[in-house]
């Protein structure tokens, strides 16, 4: 159906390398490799999102060169990004029918766009909502689900997904799995990549793995295990550098409380959550996505702001939920939130800058104090290597680092500011299993330094290898506290769902 | 049956919480001139209002448009004296008839605007500057082919403006009006109207999707202008002149309209109808400042405070709607 000749993109270094490849219809074919490997970098090439610098494409038989989404959606090659590019002021019909309104001499047919909408939203499982709401209304699962709705109801040939069950919960990916297999009944060749290899193994007919921008081979279903297909997204000569040497937590710093809440209150995704994280624990939050846990990390660090409940940091006094994020910062919290595009970077800013920026408000700097960018430089350096940030020098912009490269920068930005106390909301959303690895190391280092460690993860079996404890937020209520080693997953899961059986309180309108 | 009570019942809610702030201010606003000003709740200041307000409305309906799509025109104000005065010398000059010589003046404005748009979006500079350059270069095109004098242009456009018999009111009223809910439709119910505020929400967002944002931003600009070329005519025939200097400031008049009427400058939200609301509450408090017998520099003070505190509740409002 589609075939790729030595595909190749030059950005600042070569980011797809002479990829030759070929996918069939009816199949669904799996694009494997680290974060920086060229995954994204192909399939924009594919959808006519970027240029390739050399190589070419056959479609059905003819030549494709696409230089623009519109030319390659008109050639049915689809693509739904990971980010999300649902516009929230507009309602789902809308969303769903952007590029191609039904229209008749530029005046919408609202009956016609309501009546077509309602059908594709039930054949996604949305069929509970109102075509007409506004797309804000939405939780981060239903804007994905809505955004491959919106991609896959024109006739397609080709259809690339990228991550597309990052966002979403058990039950809607399996939503999607089955229109896949549809999608696939229907001729369709669909590109899949996912870091989720269980995953991948049972939904792709064929798998590719590329690495460094080189592909490393095509296999079939059931050619490969798991860690087959990681060893060789890896690349053997880069060993992980060591991080910097930490102390070890003395016996005195585990019985320390760092963090203490009481009955937080954000309505109404957190209803009265209460516990104590000690010094040099790593606390694991679990949750079905949706059920408060990113909102109870954003009240504790003053985000949003609590309606109610109060705060212990360290051994200071209990006191009033904090603000806004300044007061949490000076008080030691330190916050790694979930969307690093958003507001975890300033995408056009050098790694160097984007590291700094936490120290522009450290007590004891006046505020006219100069900034002083050769020391940042510096410190970014440090941290490029320690943490392998791939990067050509610390004044490269951030945003042309890949996912997981940019993720550290976040990590290194707040390790450099420090604190006694780090909510990480998903740490490794999105990103290669090195730098997974990496976080992880970056996470137990603190914790033997005697921080206090909040981890929110939709990955249960991350959190189990990570956590010392593991809690569970569970419709806007904390459920359960388990503590390991020896967790029980099925316990888990059970209390994930607990607060979704309870009799529903509040009163529908 | 009772599904569709329900769903009305949902409208007027909504239609309530869209416009009932503004509804409520504007009669405050009567009330208060109306009790403090003697001669104010009478048919002549009225209509007298209502006559005086066609230009602005027409201008700001074009920047709402603009600014949803989250632009910006600062040449509004210029390009009206533009095509007046273009108006003039297709008259006067050129001796075309009336309906050549309108249609002319108005497709001026729309080419200016149409570049504007076409600038800003197809290299991709802020519309701030580009509309800024297009406010020079108009004003200055404007004292060109007037020499910078103010010509009369004679009574053949004078009915524009005159008020029609039975009504009171102008055609020119007659014609915002209609402005106004065309510009409330184009928004709603055109494919035009939603790519704008697509666009304004997240311009990478739609582009990815594949839309181009070109044609649209400069069908939107070449609107606003050809509005400000409609609004220049309705000026002229009020004053039976073409003044080069006419509409100075007029940028700022409208988007103050604008934000009254809650649209965001960062694009996305706003509607033409609570603009043409922002209007009024202008219009009103002016009027009814000069009643009562305040200063120019007074009514100034009055109307920036109100700028500010309307922007300040709308924002109060949005946050409390949020918890």
């Amino acid at each position: 159906m589609l075939k790729l000749d030595s595909l190749t993109k030059d950005f600042a270094t070569r980011a797809v390398d002479q990829v030759s490849l070929e996918f069939a219809p009816g199949q669904v074919h799996a694009l494997l490799g680290a974060n920086g490997a060229g995954k994204s970098t192909l399939c924009k090439m594919i959808a006519g999102l970027i240029l390739p610098t050399q190589g070419s494409m056959v479609l059905a038989g003819k030549k494709y060169s696409p230089d623009s989404k519109r030319q390659a959606q008109r050639a049915g090659v689809q693509i739904v990004q990971q980010e999300l590019n649902v516009l929230e002021t507009l309602t789902l019909a809308e969303n769903l029918f952007l590029s191609n309104l039904p229209n008749r001499w530029g005046i919408l047919s609202r009956r016609t766009m309501h009546r077509r909408a309602c059908e594709i939203l039930v054949d996604f499982g949305l069929g509970d909502l109102d075509p007409h709401a506004p797309a804000s209304s939405l939780g981060v699962g239903q804007q994905q689900l809505l955004e491959i709705a919106a991609n896959t109801w024109q006739p397609t040939q080709v259809l690339i997904l990228d991550e597309p069950t990052a966002a979403l919960s058990t039950r809607e990916s399996q939503r999607l799995f089955e229109k896949i297999h549809f999608w696939k009944h229907q001729g369709v060749a669909i590109l899949y990549i996912s870091h989720r290899l269980a995953e991948v193994q049972t939904l792709a007919d064929r798998i590719s793995i590329l690495r460094d921008g080189r592909l490393q081979g095509t296999w079939s279903r059931g050619e490969l295990q798991e860690c087959d297909i990681v060893a060789k997204m890896t690349n053997p000569a880069k060993s992980i550098a060591p991080i910097s040497s930490i102390l070890p937590a003395s016996p005195a710093e585990s019985s320390r409380q760092a963090l203490r809440v009481e009955q937080l209150r954000l309505s109404p995704k957190v209803q009265n959550v209460s516990f104590s994280l000690r010094a040099g624990e790593i606390l694991g939050v679990a949750g079905l996505v949706g059920s408060g846990r990113t909102e109870l990390l954003r009240a504790i660090f003053g985000a949003d702001r609590a309606s109610g409940g109060s705060l212990q940091v360290g051994d200071k006094p209990a006191c009033k939920p904090f603000r806004n994020p300044n007061e949490a910062v000076r008080a030691g919290l330190v916050m790694i939130s979930e969307d690093r595009k958003a507001d975890g970077l300033l995408l056009t800013e050098s790694i160097a800058a984007n590291i700094q920026l936490p120290m522009l408000d450290r007590p004891g700097l006046g505020r006219f104090a100069l900034a002083r960018t050769g020391q940042a430089r510096r410190i970014a350096e440090t941290y490029c290597q320690n943490l392998a940030i791939r990067c050509d020098s610390t004044d490269q912009s951030v945003g042309t680092l890949s996912g997981g490269n940019q993720q550290k920068v976040v990590l290194a930005k707040w390790l450099e500011r420090d604190g006694t106390v780090f909510l990480m909301d998903e740490p490794t959303r999105g990103i290669d299993v090195a730098a997974r690895q990496q976080v992880y190391e970056v996470i137990r280092n603190l914790a033997k330094a005697g921080k206090g460690i909040l981890v929110v993860s939709s990955d249960l079996e991350e959190l189990i290898g990570l956590c010392d404890s593991i809690g569970v937020m569970s419709n806007g209520r904390w459920t359960a506290s388990f503590s390991g080693p020896n967790y029980e997953p099925q316990a888990i899961l059970e209390a994930m769902f607990a607060g979704y059986s309870a009799p529903e309180t509040s009163t529908p309108p | 049956m009772k599904d569709h009570a329900v769903s009305s019942n949902r409208a007027i809610q909504q239609t309530l919480a869209t416009y009932g702030g503004l509804l409520v201010a504007i009669l405050a606003l009567l009330g208060f001139f109306g009790v403090f000003a003697k001669n104010f709740l009478t048919a002549t200041t009225l209509l007298t209002m209502a006559n005086s307000i066609p230009d602005i409305t027409v201008v700001a309906v074009g920047m709402t448009l603009v600014l949803i799509a989250g632009g910006i025109d600062l040449s509004v104000g210029s390009v009206l004296a533009l095509s007046a005065c273009c108006l003039g010398w297709l008259m006067v000059d050129l001796k075309l008839p009336l309906w050549l010589a309108s249609l002319g003046a108005i497709a001026l404005g729309a080419c200016c605007g149409g570049l504007n748009g076409w600038i800003s979006a197809a290299f991709r500079i802020p519309a701030f500057i580009v509309t800024l350059g297009m406010l020079e270069i108009a004003r200055g095109s404007a004292y060109w082919i007037t020499d910078s004098n103010t010509k009369y242009v004679g009574s053949s456009l004078g009915w524009f403006s005159d008020p029609i018999a039975p009504l009171g009111v102008s055609v020119s009223f007659l014609i915002a009006t209609a402005v106004v809910l065309a510009g409330q439709w184009l928004l709603h119910q055109t494919v035009l109207g939603r790519t704008a505020v697509a666009i304004g929400t997240n311009a990478e967002s739609v582009r990815m999707a594949g839309i181009r944002t070109t044609a649209p931003m400069v069908t939107l600009y070449a609107i606003c202008g050809g509005l400000c070329g409609l609004a220049g005519m309705m000026q002229s025939s009020r004053l039976s002149t073409v003044d080069p200097n006419s509409g100075v400031g007029m940028e700022l008049s409208a988007i103050a309209a604008c934000v009254i009427g809650g649209t965001s400058l960062r694009g996305g939200q706003g509607s033409v109808v609570r603009t043409f609301f922002g209007v009024l509450v202008i219009s009103i408090l002016q009027t009814g400042l000069a009643q009562l017998g305040a200063t120019d520099p007074i009514k100034r003070i009055v109307t920036g405070g109100v700028i500010i505190l309307s922007v300040l509740l709308d924002s109060l409002r949005k946050q409390s709607a949020i918890r």
